[in-house]
């Protein structure tokens, strides 16, 4: 339902070709299509190779961390002496972000060759896909064809015939945004409260039950099949920008925008093109306010901003934002900017698991403060008191969540000021009706 | 919390279900020859409850502790950290709509009001006089290009306005 939108011609459809093709995920429809291809190439080298190709591509984490995915896989040890193990992040669930769902709702198969080939690289035998608990569907069609992939041979004691065991299970999550931090994920999988834990170790020396993990992205783990098919050297030619960030991207476009979807590009595409020419621009008669780029989590930028700026983890810093996992979260002019970052607010407080004190206390301080000033009861000192206390939300935790919510209250107030005092003075919204 | 047998008052009466036994307890076996200790069955099996009793009773609660060889109060930890856990029990249809600032910013807070009024549940939270609804806010779904999404029991539907809300609630009449 509700997709898809025929390919822009200014796409570069990689990961969202079959996108709307229901007989792709079935496992023969996948074949005719040329599926694990990549699996059976990887299978015919050596690991160090197939890690060495994704290294060379430059594929980076596109979960938001940007982390080199080849440089993740060669952390984990070298000599197996018990089980590794590979966890599939799915847990999508970063406001803005809608990308990793159609992954698995129309291509299942090649998320499993992406796992197959994670797997045989770094020696894990058993994958576990972590799949929030919401996404009924997808996790109906990726069991399905999970179970397919083990019939074919593809998974089970024999990769494909001839390579070494791999299984692949779905881990349903139940509704906590913070088990899509990696070590949250772990505890998670492991029957734990979904708190992160602290670093070191990381997880590729001690992760699920101890041993060493690799954590990767629902969109890293099937862009790897591409890479190993075409050649990493092909993959990092995918880039109008930088070399530091190569290949495509999918780009969930949101809020208030004509044409919302994802849009598949390269690295280096103009934000301001993935706007207003994919997604058909701002609805009749408005005008861009403000836009988050990467998810809810990276700093507001403003049209002025947005103008210029590159969709790539180097265009985006350098446009006072960050890519993130590519969520783009468009807001209009007559968007009430105030009220929309208290629901930030409201989000962040929520969804805190709370094991850190400035994170626990800082989120639902910062919400209240907002909240107060939506009342009309604010003072003009709330808004130092809130940039005062994001900085002491910083840097200060396990994970970012806390910085995550002080670093768009702060990016907010900053843009946007006027709103903020307008609410103070009257308080109502300065927005356009 | 006591153990099993007083149990079953505190859900009101009706004796509820075991969850682990026949083919409850093959289904568990299964998923425990898929993990290296019973603990990290917990997920899976506190769905389980859910599905047989309708949320995490204090039976199922005691249930899954002594089967998986965990404390209660571990289990209860675990059970109140995840929001689609329930805590209460709830009307027979369960609808979670999107609230976050991406459907927000496309209306969701009229959907809202829409399943509230048509629902008859008179606040976010709140179970129908008829016991057949209960309407809550979630945080991001994970849809927001197909605003507004809405979680009805094990069906997520996109693209919910406020003037589809009573067409979208007759298919659960």
């Amino acid at each position: 339902m509700g997709y898809p939108h025929p390919s822009h011609p200014r796409e570069t459809v990689l990961l969202s070709r079959y996108f709307g093709d229901a007989e792709a995920r079935g496992y023969d429809g996948w074949i005719k299509r040329g599926g694990y291809q990549g699996l059976e190439k990887a299978l015919g080298t050596s690991r160090e190779q197939v890690i060495e190709e994704v290294k060379t591509s430059g594929i980076r984490g596109r979960g938001g961390a940007g982390f080199p995915a080849g440089m993740k896989w060669s952390f984990m040890p070298k000599e197996r002496n018990g089980p590794h193990y590979l966890c599939c992040n799915a847990d999508e669930g970063e406001p803005g972000t809608f990308k990793d769902r159609e992954i698995m709702r129309w291509t299942p198969h090649a998320l499993i060759e992406g796992c197959a080939i994670a797997a045989y690289a770094i020696q894990a035998e058993q994958v576990y896909i972590y799949i929030r608990g919401e996404f009924t569907e997808a996790i109906a069609i990726m069991q399905r064809a999970i179970d397919e992939a083990r019939a074919k041979g593809v998974l089970g004691p024999n990769c494909m015939g001839r390579g070494p065991r791999i299984e692949v299970m779905i881990h349903r999550g139940a509704g906590a945004y913070i088990c899509g931090e990696e070590t949250a994920l772990m505890n998670s999988i492991e029957g734990r409260r979904g708190n992160p834990r602290i670093r070191p170790p990381f997880p590729a020396q001690a992760g699920l039950w101890g041993r060493p993990t690799t954590i990767n992205n629902v969109e890293t783990l099937s862009a790897v099949p591409h890479i190993m098919v075409k050649g990493g050297a092909w993959y990092k030619g995918l880039s109008l920008s930088s070399p530091k960030s190569t290949g495509t991207k999918l780009f969930s476009v949101c809020g208030s925008i004509a044409k919302p979807g994802n849009y598949e590009v390269t690295m280096g595409f103009p934000l301001k093109d993935l706007l207003f020419d994919l997604a058909g621009g701002m609805k009749p008669g408005r005008r861009l306010k403000a836009v988050q780029p990467g998810g809810c989590s990276v700093p507001f930028i403003t049209a002025q901003e947005a103008e210029g700026a590159l969709l790539d983890y180097e265009g985006c810093v350098a446009a006072g934002t960050q890519l993130g996992s590519g969520g783009a979260i468009v807001y209009d002019d007559s968007v009430d900017i105030v009220y929309q970052v208290s629901r930030l607010a409201r989000f962040y407080a929520h969804e805190s698991c709370a094991q850190c004190t400035q994170c626990r206390e800082g989120t639902a301080w910062t919400l209240r403060i907002l909240q107060r000033i939506l009342r009309g009861e604010g003072r003009m000192d709330d808004l130092g008191l809130l940039l005062d206390l994001g900085e002491q939300m910083t840097g200060k935790t396990i994970c970012v969540l806390s910085d995550s919510c002080a670093v768009v209250v702060a990016s907010a107030i900053q843009k946007f000021r006027p709103d903020f005092e307008a609410y103070v003075r009257s308080g109502r919204s300065g927005a356009a009706g | 919390m006591s153990h099993s047998g007083a149990g079953a008052q505190a859900s009101g009466g009706a004796a509820l279900p075991k969850v682990f036994e026949g083919q409850g307890r093959s289904e568990l076996d299964a998923i425990l020859e898929k993990y290296p200790n019973r603990q990290a069955a917990l997920l899976p099996a506190l769905w389980m409850v859910q599905r047989s009793h309708g949320w995490v009773s204090p039976e199922g609660i005691v249930e899954t502790a002594e089967t998986l060889d965990l404390t209660l109060a571990y289990v209860k930890g675990v059970a109140t950290f995840y929001t689609m856990y329930r805590q209460h029990p709830v009307g027979r249809n369960f609808v979670a709509v999107c609230t976050t600032s991406p459907c927000s910013v496309c209306g969701a807070e009229a959907v809202v009001e829409a399943l509230l009024k048509a629902t008859g549940c008179g606040r976010v939270g709140e179970t129908s006089p008829d016991g057949k609804w209960t309407v809550v806010e979630t945080e991001c779904l994970g849809a927001c290009g197909f605003a507004t999404p809405v979680l009805v029991n094990d069906d997520f539907i996109e693209g919910v306005t406020a003037e589809s809300v009573p067409a979208l609630l007759e298919r659960y009449r």
